[in-house]
Order: structure tokens, then sequence, then C-alpha cells
């Protein structure tokens, strides 16, 4: 153990900022933009928590992570002991250290929020992950002997990741079934280089098949197998993290011109099929000049991001709340904002014109104006009447959301869902409404978070485990 | 990695692939298609199931070079790999006993039709299949028609071998003979889909036509294959690719299609200045259509 701190001290020190590329360089490359604190900033950082008795950040975690006890090994530098204590919570904390929402998560709760700044949770998570993972130290669980039990866990993001590795651990046989020919979900079509390199989740799917994970890529379960035929294929349990990829539209003219994408089409070029980096990958992406991106959360500010880094003159994000009601996280906005994107807030568009070509060339637009609150607790976007304008871009990015895969429920007799087409299962056992069935993820919770998705696939790993050793005879 | 034998020439610009995909052959239907990629830095390419050989665990596909990933699967060897190849996509076409039934195939287009005939067939139609081509040497599958349909009626455009002229021109014949024809299917290029489409309206035969738009993942999750069917937007990979002929908008389709024909000019040039390994004298010499003179 090293030196303590007194008290007093460990209170002056500032919150440490991570360093980050500079605005006006990394909007022209794809490299990780915030680089990671340095070990003494970490440790720093770290002597900062005054390791409260009630530890109210830890609620506010999703999984519960151990908070003061993972930085209390940062204090005493044994970082891979650090990673390895949040992974009994968390499975995938080199990911969720970059893009959790800790601001209104662990850190919101943090002791230290009141007074002074509080302590960086997400970027200690991340520390130490990384150290653990660049100083190879890494170390296999113990996994427990052959149950003879076998799972399926239909898609590879965070929630099909994290119910594979717990299970594995556990003894079981698991093989997971991706659609496309990379597993990460999200991951690794949707969320960019520039904020998850794409190495940190293959180093995570790595990691899993050393345990024994079987992955097989490129199946489409309910076009290949369904879901009764894996369970004839000897799988005693399945688990469906499908997510929610189906992506929504405006539905207003226009909308089938060449030059307008859905956010997930423009990420996956962008992302999975390394269209950034064409013609040495053969994807090809269309390159804007004056890109739109509509929308508001995060995928619309990756977007966004995405479109300077491929050489866009003006990058709009057009929203049609003010910006108090944007779902992106805080850190996000204020990285696209310092990027350069210009916010169009309240306006929405209403129609998109084309040229000769049938391409994208302007979008008519409306100002709103925000009246009473809506079913989500956010003032409700009113249009004004004749505020009608032209906005020009040549490309535009529709990122308002995405549906629910209606694939397995349409192929899996017996499984509900409900009106949005959300599987529908028990809060506590992620049971779905057919037997030895779990499903978590965003197809229960239509789009959500990394850490949310993950933790309903530790709950659902638990109810499994159980289901598999109480209930399946073998 | 999938495992490929038979890779060959079968006409000037047309290629015939066998990919070993055993639990892929076992499910795949008729209508419906792949993806594929060649290599880590490919494309994801969608190809039509032109053949299931159920016993052998192999789908053949066959493709023309039209740019860089068509040419680049020429170069796969026999017993040789591609990275991956994911499927049955899409829904299987319709299949009924609709009495007299009619499948129209142009240029590649006869390669896919070929399993559905089969399938027409053995539901019990009867079955007069039109394939057509520019010319003579354009034209493939012949044999293979010929065994399947009750009638096979060819044409080309340049009257190297069979009618002189186009599809369209036997379907009128047929539609105007008074022979009752319960359902047309026709696959090509969008054009031939379109006229083929345009002259059954008036008759009020049912006519569904094989949509190819540009995909990445062919499961509905990215909407790049959006088309658009009676004013309705739809994903050719999940609610199609077959569609009513009648309700689709061929213009949009032909414009969709051309999105990126500049990078893929890029693309081909690159690829064909360093090839890297040994390409076919026909790729070799690759012309875009509008480049020939
Ligand atoms: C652009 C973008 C940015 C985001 N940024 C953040 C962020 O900063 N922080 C955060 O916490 N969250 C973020 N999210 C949300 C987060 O990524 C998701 O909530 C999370 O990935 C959901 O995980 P999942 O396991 O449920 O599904 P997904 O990650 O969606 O994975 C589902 C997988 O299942 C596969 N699949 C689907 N159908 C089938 C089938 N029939 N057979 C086989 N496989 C199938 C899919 O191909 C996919 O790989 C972002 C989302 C997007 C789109
Ligand atoms: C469901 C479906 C089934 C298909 N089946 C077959 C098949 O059985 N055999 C076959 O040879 N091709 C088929 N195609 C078309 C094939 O996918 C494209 O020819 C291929 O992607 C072209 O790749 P490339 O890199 O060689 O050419 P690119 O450089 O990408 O394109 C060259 C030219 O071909 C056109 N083109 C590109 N993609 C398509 C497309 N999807 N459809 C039509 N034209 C296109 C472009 O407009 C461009 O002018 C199918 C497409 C779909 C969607
Ligand atoms: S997983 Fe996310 S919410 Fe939980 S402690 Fe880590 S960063 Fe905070
Ligand atoms: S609330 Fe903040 S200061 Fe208290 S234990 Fe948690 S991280 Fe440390
Ligand atoms: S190819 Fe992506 S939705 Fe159809």
């Amino acid at each position: 153990m090293t030196e303590q701190m007194p008290k007093k001290e460990r209170m002056k020190i500032p919150r440490q900022t991570m360093p980050e590329q500079e605005p006006d360089v990394r909007n022209h490359n794809f490299k990780e933009v915030p680089l990671g604190l340095t070990e003494e900033q970490a440790v720093l950082e770290a002597n900062r928590c005054i390791e409260c008795k009630k530890a109210p950040c830890i609620p506010g975690c999703p999984v519960e992570v151990d908070i003061p006890g993972f930085i209390r090994l940062v204090m005493d530098r044994d970082y891979a002991a650090a990673a390895r204590k949040i992974k009994e919570t968390n499975s995938l904390p080199a990911v969720c250290g970059r893009v959790c929402p800790q601001e209104e998560q662990c850190e919101i709760v943090c002791t230290l929020h009141k007074k002074f700044k509080p302590v960086a949770i997400g970027y200690l998570e991340r520390f130490v992950s990384d150290w653990e993972r660049e100083n190879n130290l890494v170390v296999l669980p113990e996994i427990a002997p052959p149950t003879g039990r076998k799972v399926a866990c239909v898609g590879s993001g965070p929630a099909g990741l994290t119910v594979a590795g717990d299970l594995v651990k556990l003894g079981h046989a698991v093989t997971i079934f991706e659609a496309l020919h990379k597993p990460g979900g999200v991951l690794v079509y949707g969320i960019p280089e520039f904020r998850l390199p794409k190495h940190i989740v293959q180093a995570e799917c790595d990691f899993l098949a050393e345990m024994g994970v079987e992955f097989q890529n490129s199946t489409v379960v309910g076009k290949m197998d369904t879901i009764d035929e894996l369970f004839e294929m000897g799988y005693d349990a399945v688990f469906i993290g499908t997510g929610a990829g189906l992506p929504n539209f405006m539905g207003i003219p226009g909308e089938n011109l060449i030059g307008i994408y859905s956010a997930n089409e423009y990420l996956t070029r962008s992302n999975l099929m390394r269209a950034y980096d064409f013609p040495n990958n053969d994807t090809p992406i269309i390159i804007g000049k004056n890109v739109a991106v509509l929308g508001g959360g995060n995928t619309a500010m990756d977007a966004v991001r995405t479109s300077l880094r491929l050489g866009a003159d003006n990058a709009y994000i057009v929203y049609r709340r003010s910006e108090a009601e944007m779902p992106a996280r805080a850190e996000e906005i204020h990285h696209a904002m310092d990027e350069g994107v210009q916010f169009h807030m309240l306006t929405t568009p209403i129609e998109f014109i084309g040229d000769d070509d049938n391409k994208v060339k302007a979008m008519e637009c409306l100002r709103m104006d925000l009246g009473e609150p809506d079913a989500s607790g956010r003032r409700r976007p009113v249009p004004i009447e004749g505020s009608n304008f032209i906005m020009e871009v040549d490309l535009v990015v529709v990122a308002i959301g995405n549906s629910s895969n209606p694939l397995i429920p349409q192929t899996t007799p017996g499984l509900d869902t409900n009106k949005w087409g959300n599987i529908t299962v028990n809060d506590d056992t992620m049971l779905t409404s057919r037997k030895g069935v779990y499903a978590g993820g965003d197809i229960v919770t239509g789009g959500a978070t990394v850490i949310l998705a993950a933790g309903a696939g530790k709950k659902a790993a638990r109810a499994i485990h159980k289901y598999l050793m109480e209930e399946v005879e073998k | 990695m999938q495992k490929v034998f038979d890779n060959t020439q079968i006409g000037p610009m047309v290629w015939k692939m066998r990919v070993e995909v055993p639990r892929m052959v076992a499910r795949a239907k008729a209508g419906q298609f792949v993806i594929l990629r060649v290599n880590e830095n490919g494309e994801r390419v969608p190809m039509s199931i032109a053949g299931l050989d159920k016993e052998n665990g192999l789908l053949t596909i066959i493709y023309q070079v039209v740019g860089k990933t068509s040419a680049l699967m020429t170069t796969v060897p026999d017993g040789g790999e591609i990275s991956d190849c994911v499927g049955p996509l899409g829904l299987p076409s319709h299949v009924d006993n609709w009495g007299t039934a009619v499948l129209v195939g142009g240029g590649i287009g006869i390669a896919p039709i070929y399993p559905i005939a089969q399938a027409y067939k053995e539901a019990g139609n009867k079955l007069h299949t039109i394939i057509g081509a520019r010319s003579k040497d354009l034209l493939f599958y012949e044999d293979e028609h010929k065994a399947v349909a009750d009638e096979l009626h060819i044409c080309t455009d340049d009257g190297s071998v069979g009618h002189h002229g186009f599809v369209s021109d036997i379907l009128k014949q047929l539609l105007d003979s008074g022979e009752k024809i319960g359902m047309i299917m026709a696959i090509g290029p969008v054009i031939m889909m379109k006229v083929v489409a345009n002259l059954t309206r008036s008759y009020e035969v049912p006519t569904w036509v094989s949509l190819n738009p540009l995909m990445i993942d062919g499961t509905g999750m990215c909407g790049g294959c959006r088309v658009s069917i009676g004013d309705e937007t739809k994903f050719a990979c999940v609610d199609g690719p077959d569609f009513d002929g009648h309700k689709v908008d061929f213009d949009l389709l032909t414009s969709r299609l051309g999105a990126y024909k500049e990078q893929e000019r890029v693309a081909m040039k690159r690829f064909l200045e360093n090839p890297g390994c040994k390409l076919a004298k026909a790729v070799e010499t690759f012309k875009y259509p509008n480049e020939v003179k």
C-alpha cells in the first residue's frame, strides 16, 4: 500500500481533466478523442474519493459496481485488481468507462458532487481496464467444470456478450449467433471509432472466445434456424439480445432521395464497413458538403461528428426541441460543438427536395415553439405557422431512433411483445412468455444504454443458470 | 470462411460459383438471396440463389462482372475461400398452383428464375419460361430451363438466336394468345421489369418482380434497400425482394442504384491497375457500358 494523503489534502485535489485531441485536429481523423488519464492523474483522481460509508455512487450505477472498492485499489496502484473488482458486476468496463452516461448515473450522486466536482468514476474505470488489457494482465477466470447444458445467445451486443461471459464461466456451453460478420452489435456498427475503438470490442470478444464461447457470425436466427429449431438442435435455453435495429424515418415527402441515410446505414457504412477508409476498403459512402443530421441523441451526435471527419464543410444538428431536451450525453454535445457542429434547435424538416438526378439538394423546414409537456415530460414542440424556410443540404442523416426488428417475434410462436414490438419479460428473471427463452437489452427496453443492456444480461444469466441447473434434466 | 468451388466463366462477363454453406442450403428456398464478402476489406454484396445442391451442401450463384467486387470474385480459386456468406435472406418467392404461369428472365435474371421455375413446376403449374439477353453468347442455362419449362422461349436483342427482340414481345404474344395465365414473375434489369409490369397491367395478370437495390446488412437494420411500393416505403431485404410489379416505383430504384457511380469507378480503376492476382482476360479489359464506343 502506498502512503495515504491526509484527507484535507485530498479534498484539495481538483477533478482531473482527461487529455483530448484538439478539436481542429480530431475533426479530421477517426482516432479516439479522449486520450485517457495518465497513471499519476488516475492515482490523484482516486485520492479524491472520500470512501463514503454509504457510497451513494453504487446504487447510481445500474449494475452496482463497487465503486469505492475499485477506487481504493487504484489508490493502492493495483490497477489489474481494480479492473477485476469492476468485472465482478460489469463485464465491459473498457466500453462502459468510455460510453456510459456517468454524469447522470454514478457521478451525479457522488457525495462530492454537491460541493465539488464528482469523482471521475468513468475515467478511472476506463483507466484500469485499459491498463489491464495493455499490460496483458487480463487473466482468464476460473471456469466451472462442464455442466453439459447448452445455451444459445442471439445477438452479440452488450446484452448477449454479458450473458455469454457469465454462463460460460459457470460451465455451460455457450454459442453466440450474430447476424453481421463481426460481433459487438451497436458497439461495432454504431458507435464510431473516435469514441470507442473497435479493437477494444474485439478484445472483449476474443476474451470470451478464450473462455470457450463459440461465435457463429453471419447467422441470422429466424432465417437460418428459428428459436424452436435451436431447441431441437440441443440448446437448453435461449437468450434473445437482438437490439433495437429497425431505423425510423420521418415519413415526409422525398425521403427516399439519394443522399438521405438512416443513422444506422450511415454509421454502419463508416464503422463496420470502414467506408471512411475508402477505397482501401470497398464500401463507399456519400461525402456531404452540407450535412444535416436530424435528431438530438447520441446517435445524432455520432453521425454529425462522423460527417465532419469525412469532409463536411457544414455539419448541422437539426432538432425539433431545444438543447435542454436533447437526449445525447452532455459530453458528446460539447464535443460536437467544439468540433464545429452547428446546432439548429426548434427546427423540423417537412419535405426533402431533390435535383434532376434524384439527389437531395435542400430541405424545407419549419420552426417550432415549445408548448405543454408531453407524455415524456418534455415540452412538446409545436410548429410555428408560416415559419417555413429552405436549408441547402446535400446529405441528410435521419437519427430519430430505432424500433425493434420483428424477425424473431415473427418466427417464434408464443413469444409475447408489447405494442411497440418489444419482447415482454419478467423484470426479475428476464424470462419471456416462452419456457427457456430469455431476453434483454434494447429488444426489451427499446433503445437504451450499453450498461442497461449489460445489466439485463447479468440478470438473465443468473436466471438462466438457475433454470439450467434446476429444471433441465441431464 | 466459406469454401468456393467451380468458379468458372460461363459467358463474356458472367461467372458461376458454388459456395459450401450446407446449413443454409438445407433451409434456403427459391427467391431468397445471400450476402457475401470476399475478404476482410470487402463490400457486402447480395447475390440471388441460382441453385441449391442439398446433397453436397452447395449453393450456386451466377454473377455478372459489373464492378470491383464482382471482378474480385472471379479471382477466388477452386477450393479457395471467401470471408463470409450470410443467408438465406429475404422472403421466398410465393409459390402456388395458378394453372399456367410465365417466368421471364432477362440477362443475369436468367439465373434466379431457375430455382423459381423448379418450384412453380413442382407446385403443378404449366410453365412458360422466357429468357432473353443482348446476344447469343450472353445466354446461359438454356438446358436447365428447357428441362423444367413446358415451353421455353428464347430471345436476343440482336437476333443471334431465338426471337429477334425483347422478352416483352414474347410475353405479349402469350398474353394475346388467349391462354389463361395466372401468374407472371419477372427478374432482370430494372428497365426490363418495368416494361414487363407496364405491359401486364392492362391485362390485369398478377406480376411479381424481384428487386435488387443496394444493400448492406440484409436484415432490416439500415434501410439502405428501401423501395417504394404503391407509395409505401418497404425494405427490400426483409419485405421482399419480390414485390407486386404493378406497384413498384422503378424509376426511383434505377436512380438509387446509381448513388455511388463515381466511387465505383474509382474502386474499379484502382483494382484493374493493381490486380495483384490473376484476372481473366475479360475482366482485365473491363469497360463500363457507356465507355464502350
Ligand atoms: C449510434 C449509437 C450510439 C450510442 N451511444 C451510446 C452511448 O454513448 N452510451 C450508451 O450507453 N449507449 C449508447 N447507445 C445505445 C447502446 O449502444 C445500446 O443500448 C446497446 O448497444 C444495446 O445492446 P443490445 O445488446 O441490446 O443490442 P445491440 O447492441 O443492438 O446488438 C444486437 C445484435 O443482435 C444482432 N441481431 C439482430 N437480430 C438478429 C438475429 N435475428 N439473429 C442474429 N443476430 C441478430 C444484431 O446484428 C446486433 O449485432 C448508442 C446507440 C447507437 C445506435
Ligand atoms: C437481392 C439481390 C440479388 C442479386 N442477385 C444477383 C445475382 O444473382 N447475380 C448478380 O450478378 N448480381 C446480383 N445482384 C446485384 C449485385 O449485388 C451487384 O451487381 C454487385 O453488388 C455489384 O458489386 P460490384 O462491386 O461488382 O459493382 P459496383 O461497382 O458496386 O457496381 C457497378 C454497377 O452495378 C450496379 N449495381 C451495383 N449494385 C447493384 C445491385 N444491387 N443491383 C443491380 N445493379 C447494381 C451499379 O449501379 C453500378 O452501376 C443482386 C442484388 C440484390 C439486391
Ligand atoms: S458501469 Fe457505468 S454507471 Fe456503472 S460505475 Fe461504471 S461508468 Fe458508472
Ligand atoms: S460517492 Fe463519490 S466520494 Fe463517495 S465513495 Fe462514491 S465515488 Fe467516492
Ligand atoms: S439492406 Fe439494410 S435494411 Fe435492407
